[in-house]
């Protein structure tokens, strides 16, 4: 048998290479981020390219930055990429961008987007298009732009019920800069300071607000609504990107056309727009090669942007391509592009997003006042961006593994000495022949990966400004930053909540499985055998499809439970509102736990199903001779039989939901203002959101798996959660 | 009492069953969604109470099963490709993982060995290490071992970090095979690995079968590891291209549906094939002397 598998092993290992082993000679590699069209458009204009061949590869957005960051340094990485150049200053910062060079025909691109991929004297990409912001106007509702914002609110009686006036994401920073421009803010200052904080973005906030109240736009907002409500003719005006045109395509029934964005009546200023240009650019490998620039050059050619502007209204980067005549989309998007703001492309600006828009929300939600939510979200961006600790000396630490190694070699030593120790040794031997390969591989593989990754909690900074800062991240964390100890993202706070989600989760998983499994072991039971299947169906859906999944159906606007809300309502006449789950914490903590109850029971149920068949049916009868209740059999002779069995079950279950990072992170995404977030997850975003912090993210780790040791050890099922019985297939491993 | 009287009346088995069907139901509307989901041609205007499709069509499927792309070798069917790479990686995952893990489980279960409790207790321990922060040394080493954008270095990976779980599965279900078995073998002749191979192995039979399941369906659902260490379309596996219909912008919730479908499909069909022994073979696991 087990020669059978080694021979399947080694079959499956050289059909992996044998796949593996058709590469080319050193062809150019391409990373994009486009799908569907853009990528049809990609290919089309790559088919005019006559040198060597082109290997393009289309990565899923949420993985792209990341990616190019770990491929790229080591050679692993393409020779170009597409990207858009707000991104350039964290890349530049991280080199894995090169400058451009001899692929750039001067005078051909359009100032603002060329301005927006320059920095310290050289040119970082070429632009190919831009994309802002503008006024799209249903022109059945409504004829004219109208001349300033305010205006809108004359529209509310003459509009169709369930029609709004204005559809407008004003719930995230991108579109609420808009806004702010007018009151003349910036979100970023020129000294990478943060912009949205003071009496200008206290005002927009306000003024956005009172556009709900007056209801000129309709609560809660997101992107995908927008498009909804324009695209379905609920919503007169909106302010979208040249996304929402490509979305409603040519067989809309909507008639529309694009304006540029009105001025604020408040104000007097225009609204302006952050602009983003889509610019290809080159690594630094790609950099070196005349053959890369070349292809960039003709990714960015007239040619190109030709093909590309049958895409849709997002004007080109080139000045020399004719984008349309008079009011087409195109042509306004492209005027609307010229007064726009172009985005900063400090790193800094990648700090900006999450703080701002937790401040938004907050104030929409009236969870606080404007100055107390704004000065909130300055301090979470001055925590990311606060200074690296002080470089210290790694010695006392080298002194300390020194010394701990000379004891624990000493020990060996004595223990060696002892009597018996080599006749216990050599009986060893014959198991050590059984677990070598295991423990070369465990050690190789997790081990060594693990203490490496446990030892980064100890040094701060990135790349060449990495520094052994010693206990400074675990101080930082444990001190909560010098802020309150249960302030919002402390870590006290966020430990609570994970205590929280873990014993909840245990509890209904256990609860839900024990008694589904006790239903299910009634002698007298039919159809036994498909409840069985059906209620294991959970199980074998992959976890991050069951948490998008879920995330859908708690959408406010069209998910699943709105429409139970909405059938409940029908066939009682109940008027329910429909509930924004993820704009409170109790909601969203719930959506959480429904989404991960429904993921974890049936594997309890399984573990006592496997455990009431160790119930042996003489101590049962035993019982029931003494005149026992049923209940009173189940709670003195089944229960106890099967709790050791569970036991080991529970404790890593435990252990695997206080680090189930895919149900917090997909299905609320630490929603509302991160008050969901577990601790594993708020780790991850130190690691990837927040400029990278990885010292950092380990060292909550670190905190993490030392919360865990020391629990599991100093509980008295220790000996039994050692001997794990039985256990999922390891959800929490993906993170 | 009388086993007459203990026979559960008719409102009991109502009850019973009424709960039963309310878990099912539980269990099964969220499925049925996705299925709604991957046959409807357009999302209906209010969301509804029922799954039912709207605008019912394949459409769905036939776009995300007929990605093909142009290499220089020719057309290449991606779909087709993910798969093969999908079922290929776990496949080779559940049996490495296995080949590691049975041996060393019988050993932890058989014999006292120095170290024992110890190199245990460090595997549980490797359990609670989230891997958020173990990740990057691992793409390091990966790539020192040129095995970083390899299918190869997929498997290493997902079969080091199933094999923990496989041995404290596995190492339960051989300490629940008596021992009289093997020493009957060893008292006929038979070397004690030959007794590990003819006689506990096939009892063993159940339990392996269910940790081998595990450890398919680990590398066959993960997808951060693989998208980050896959430079190439023609090695995805699919829960990366499943993952990339929904982008930040304009998620295709119906092609994710269709393939989250057409993925969950054959794991749903090997729990199916495995559901009796998936019992059998947690029972080997949690019941212990």
């Amino acid at each position: 048998m087990k020669a059978r598998i080694t021979l399947l092993v080694a079959l499956l290992l050289s059909l992996t290479t044998l796949l593996s082993s058709t590469a080319h000679a050193a062809p150019l590699r391409l990373w994009h981020a486009y799908r569907g069209n853009e990528e049809k458009a990609l290919e089309a204009i790559l088919a005019s390219w006559k040198g060597s061949p082109v290997e393009t590869l289309s990565v899923p957005y949420d993985a792209y930055a990341s990616k190019l960051a770990a491929a790229i340094p080591l050679g692993e990485g393409p020779d170009l990429f597409i990207d858009s150049h707000e991104r350039l200053g964290d890349y530049r910062a991280r080199r894995i961008v090169g400058p451009v060079g001899d692929a750039l025909t001067p005078g051909v691109f359009a100032l603002p987007a060329l301005e927006a991929v320059s920095a310290e004297g050289a040119v970082w990409g070429l632009p190919l298009s831009q994309k802002c912001l503008a006024l799209y106007i249903n022109t059945a509702l409504a004829r004219d732009a109208p001349e300033a914002l305010e205006d809108l609110a004359d529209l509310r009686g003459k509009l169709p019920p369930d029609t709004h006036p204005l559809a407008y994401e004003i719930k995230g920073a991108y579109g609420l800069a808009a806004l702010f421009s007018s009151f003349g803010g910036r979100l970023l200052d020129e000294q990478d300071g943060y912009g949205f904080a003071g009496p200008a973005a206290e005002q927009t906030l306000l003024f956005a607000r009172s556009l709900v109240d007056q209801k000129v736009i309709p609560e809660d907002v997101d992107g995908a609504l927008v498009t909804n409500l324009f695209k379905t003719g609920q919503a007169a005006y909106a302010v979208s990107g040249p996304w929402l045109a490509a979305d409603l395509g040519d067989s809309s029934t909507v008639k529309w056309r694009v304006a540029l964005l009105p001025k604020l009546r408040a104000t007097g200023q225009p609204m302006r727009p952050l602009l983003t240009v889509e610019s290809v650019m080159l690594s630094p490998q790609g950099a070196a090669k005349a053959e890369a620039r070349a292809l960039a050059k003709l990714i960015a050619s007239a040619e190109a942007a030709r093909i590309r502007a049958g895409l849709g209204p997002t004007p080109t980067a080139r000045l020399d391509v004719a984008v349309g005549t008079g009011d087409a989309p195109v042509q306004v998007f492209a005027l609307q592009a010229k007064s726009a703001i172009p985005m900063p492309s400090s790193s800094a600006m990648r700090a900006v997003w999450d703080p701002a828009n937790r401040a938004i929300q907050k104030v929409l939600r009236r969870d606080a006042t404007a100055a107390l939510a704004l000065a909130e979200g300055k301090r979470r961006f001055d925590d990311v961006r606060r200074p690296l600790p002080q470089r210290t000396s790694p010695v006392p630490a080298l002194l300390l593994v020194g010394v701990i190694g000379l004891y624990l070699a000493f020990q060996w030593f004595k223990r060696s000495r002892e009597e018996g120790w080599g006749a216990e040794l050599k009986q060893s031997l014959p198991a050590y022949r059984y677990v070598a390969h295991a423990v070369i591989v465990v050690s190789v593989l997790v081990i060594v990966p693990l203490v490496i990754g446990a030892t980064t909690s100890l040094f701060a900074g990135n790349d060449e400004n990495r520094r052994y800062v010693g206990l400074a991240n675990f101080i930082n964390i444990l001190t909560a930053r010098g802020g309150p100890l249960l302030a919002s993202g402390s870590f006290y706070l966020v430990l609570l909540v994970t205590l929280l989600w873990t014993v909840v989760n245990i509890v209904f998983h256990v609860g839900i499985g024990a008694a589904l499994a006790l239903l299910l072991s009634r002698p007298t039971l039919r159809f036994r055998a498909a409840y069985r299947v059906l209620l294991i169906i959970p199980w074998a859906v992959p976890s991050y499809v069951t948490a998008l999944m879920w995330k859908e159906m708690f959408h406010r606007q069209f998910g699943a439970v709105t429409g139970l809300i909405f059938g409940i309502n029908r066939l009682f006449g109940a008027s329910l509102e429909p509930i924004a789950w993820f704009s409170r914490f109790s909601t969203a903590f719930s959506a959480n736990l429904v989404t991960n109850i429904w993921l974890g029971f049936p594997f309890m149920m399984v573990v006592t199903m496997g455990a009431l068949t160790g119930v042996p049916d003489d101590v049962l009868e035993a019982a029931r001779v003494d005149g026992a209740t049923r209940w009173q059999r189940l709670r003195l002779v089944t229960l106890p039989i099967i709790r050791p069995t569970l036991a080991p079950a529970v404790t890593l279950g435990a252990i695997w939901t206080f680090n189930m990072f895919n149900v917090v992170f997909l299905v609320s995404g630490g929603a509302p203002d991160g008050t969901t977030d577990i601790l594993v997850s708020e780790a991850y975003r130190w690691a990837f959101t927040r400029e990278n912090q990885y010292g950092y993210a380990a060292a909550y780790a670190v905190l993490i798996f030392l919360m865990l040791f020391v629990t599991t050890r100093t509980r008295t099922v220790k000996k039994k959660a050692v001997e794990i019985g039985a256990t999922p297939p390891a959800p929490a491993e993906v993170v | 009492m009388t086993r007459e009287a203990d026979k559960p009346s008719l409102f009991e088995s109502l009850a019973a069953h009424f709960i039963l069907v309310l878990a099912v139901c539980f269990a099964l509307y969220p499925v049925l969604w996705v299925v709604a989901l991957a046959f409807s041609g357009s999302r209906p205007p209010t969301p509804q109470m029922l799954p039912i499709p709207h605008d019912p069509t394949l459409a769905n499927f036939t776009e995300v099963v007929s990605t093909t792309r142009a290499t220089p070798d020719g057309t290449v069917w991606l779909f087709g490709r993910q798969l093969v790479n999908s079922l290929v990686v776990s496949i080779a995952t559940a049996a490495v993982g296995i080949v590691i893990a049975v041996p060393t489980a019988y050993a932890l279960a058989r014999f006292k060995f120095l170290g024992k409790e110890r190199g245990v207790r460090a595997l549980l321990a490797t359990q609670m290490f989230p891997t958020v922060a173990s990740l990057i040394p691992l793409y390091l080493m990966l790539d020192r071992l040129g095995l970083l954008n390899s299918r190869t270095g997929l498997v290493v990976c997902y079969a080091a970090t199933s094999v923990p779980f496989a041995i404290f599965q596995l190492r339960a279900a051989f300490e629940a095979i008596p021992v009289d078995l093997e020493e009957a073998a060893m008292v006929d002749g038979a070397t004690r690995f030959e007794a590990f191979l003819r006689v506990v192995l096939p009892a063993a039979r159940p339990a392996i079968a269910v940790t081998a399941l595990f450890a398919f369906m680990s590398a066959y659902n993960e997808f951060i590891l693989a998208a980050t260490l896959l430079n190439k379309a023609e090695m995805f596996t699919l829960p990366i291209v499943l993952q990339s219909y929904i982008g930040e912008y304009d998620a295709r919730r119906e092609l994710f549906a269709a393939g989250a479908l057409l993925v969950s499909v054959p794991v749903m069909g090997l729990f199916y094939v495995a559901q009796r022994h998936l019992v059998a073979g947690l029972t080997a696991g949690g019941v212990k002397g």
